[in-house]
């Protein structure tokens, strides 16, 4: 269901190195390029940190709609 | 045997005005939609014109009648909210208590995307420039959900040959819906109308339907909408209302939405698919295919055979496949070829990986965000920082939305320059009626009462009564036929003369 089918997702950079050719994906550059990628992922992390809104919990539950069509 | 068809789309915003739960929708929606005429300021603002308008037909061939209808689907009663009509030849206006923008006319996916974003340009202008003393800023979000049991829609609308039979329609476009949503869902946090069941699920929309054919579109949803209210002659067309997609901001997901959309179309107005697909349950299956994000369900079909989303999409592109060879030798035009790759591309991605469909697909861009903080932060999914970033992805604001970040990150694939969206904020398309409404609106504004989608009515000073120049065919009304009569004519007098000597 949902709720597992979203937990067997792990992190997308993990299957990115999957796209890697396997003549390239040598121990060394995969753990290069990981490394790279986590530093991706930890850089769009860190700039969205700074844009979401603070108080989470309050934020969400003040969001609400009337229903449209 | 092409995507290009008559084709737009509108939707009904999301709106909050900041740090106040209790502010008045409807108000702030208006706030918005004035806070754009007033940009736009001109010594006359035209109305919309109703008269062609029905939205109580139903294309199996019979009127709801008024007192039979519910208040929420009488909306041709001008009850004086906001309106206007673009420059660009779209409609901007308060829609229960959203703002909602609705695309011009246009006549292939591309366009239609490129004046889908310029619409959230022109809203989040709109929003910026509502200024009321002591009132927050109003924020907007392209999205479906509150995610506590409200739902506001976002359609898609196609013109289709009226002699098509309405029972093709719902036989092979059923299955397609049920499916298409793992191409060009828009994915949510929460499970159920609202999101009571923790849990990611690839469409915003797809738990608020619970009927397969039907005339509403705010109660008992259908998965098929038979809406019929062509704004054309209904002699020779028909619109398809489609009420079942997500909002997109994702630009290919949006293409891929109407682009596979139209070709389907095409393919049963040509009766070109033959094999049933018919899905048994197809309310419930849209459901659970929504709550597998791992495309792994299994969608039983009434002959007994079970497919999953993926089987049934692919059925879809092979037959398109198929369909455009047979009938253009090869000789398609370009963008039937893009959607045909494209949308082959994105099904053979998501047979490998989904995630290798982040930078293309909105539901696959948020759950890898979505991921990588649980991951990060080790959070489940009921942590309210998943919620919010699910709400966030679809804030308008540039430097707020979360969209926006991935994109201003080159994390996101495009279709489009971002001078081609501005110039549609203005501009209309070439290449249909909207041209033709939206270049009036440019050039004679303060001699235009009021118009629609198949009108322009003048007050032309020395007549007594207002002139409606109707504009039923969504096909006229081009660049390449009335561009240099509108060059010409530096005043309506002038073009009114023209046309009607």
């Amino acid at each position: 269901m949902a709720r597992e089918g979203g937990q067997q997702h792990k992190p997308t950079r993990k299957t990115s190195e999957d796209e890697l050719p396997p003549d390239e994906a040598s121990s060394e550059d995969a753990a290069e390029r990981k490394g790279k990628l986590d530093d991706d992922v930890d850089a769009i992390l860190d700039d969205i940190d700074g844009v979401l809104e603070t108080n989470a919990e309050e934020f969400v539950r003040g969001f609400v709609q009337k229903g449209g069509q | 045997m092409t995507v290009r068809r008559i084709m737009g789309t509108e939707t009904e915003f999301g709106i909050s005005v900041l740090g106040t739960p209790t502010a008045n929708p409807m108000l702030a929606s208006s706030q918005v939609v004035n806070g754009y005429a007033s940009r736009t300021a001109r010594t006359r603002r035209a109305r919309w014109d109703f008269e062609e308008e029905s939205p109580l037909r139903d294309a199996r061939g019979f009127d709801l009648t008024r007192a039979a209808a519910d208040a929420s689907q009488l909306t041709d009663d001008d009850v004086g909210l906001a309106n206007l009509i673009l420059t660009n030849g779209a409609r901007l206006y308060v829609d229960h208590a959203h703002p909602e923008y609705a695309t011009p006319e246009c006549t292939n996916p591309l366009d239609v995307v490129r004046w889908d974003k310029a619409g959230e340009q022109i809203i989040t202008t709109a929003a910026g420039n509502v200024d009321i003393p002591g009132q927050n800023p109003i924020v907007l979000y392209k999205n479906n959900t509150d995610n506590k049991g409200a739902s506001y829609g976002s359609h898609e609308n196609y013109l289709m040959r009226r002699s098509t039979p309405f029972a093709d329609i719902v036989r092979h476009l059923t299955p397609f819906f049920v499916t298409r949503q793992i191409v060009c869902g828009a994915g949510r946090v929460g499970i159920g109308q609202d999101g009571r069941t923790h849990g990611f699920q690839v469409s915003q929309r797809a738990d608020f339907f619970e009927v397969e054919v039907g005339l509403e579109t705010t109660l008992k949803r259908p998965i098929i909408n038979t809406r019929d209210e062509p704004h054309a002659d209904p002699e020779k067309y028909r619109r398809l209302h489609v009420i079942v997609g997500d909002a997109n901001l994702s630009e290919i997901s949006c293409y891929l939405k109407v682009g596979t959309t139209s070709l389907v179309l095409a393919m049963i107005e040509d009766g070109a698919l033959s094999d049933d697909l018919a899905v048994d349950g197809p309310v419930t299956q849209l459901h659970e295919v929504s709550h597998d994000p791992r495309l792994n369900h299994k969608v039983g079909l009434k002959d007994g055979r079970k497919l999953t989303a993926l089987d049934i999409q692919e059925y879809y592109l092979e037959q398109a496949r198929a369909y455009v060879e047979g009938r253009a030798g090869g000789d398609s035009d370009d963008q039937t070829t893009d959607v045909l790759d494209r949308w082959g591309s994105v099904l053979d991605k998501l047979r490998r990986d989904p995630f290798e469909c982040r930078r293309e697909l909105d539901w696959v861009a948020k759950l890898a965000l979505l991921e990588s903080y649980r991951d990060r932060d080790g959070l489940e999914w009921d942590d309210p920082k998943l919620a919010l970033v699910d709400l966030q992805y679809s804030d308008l604001r540039p430097q707020k939305g979360l969209y926006a970040r991935l994109v201003a990150r080159g994390q996101i694939d495009r279709l489009l320059r971002d001078d081609e969206i501005d110039a549609a904020v203005a501009a209309p398309p070439d290449d249909t009626r909207a041209y033709f409404r939206g270049r009036c609106l440019a050039q004679y504004a303060e001699r235009i009462a009021a118009a629609s989608w198949d009108s322009v009515i003048f007050d032309i000073p020395g007549r007594d009564s207002l002139q409606r120049i109707p504009t039923m065919e969504p096909t006229r009304g081009t660049k390449a036929h009335v561009g240099d009569l509108l060059d010409r004519c530096r005043t309506a007098e002038e073009l009114f003369a023209a046309l009607t000597s």
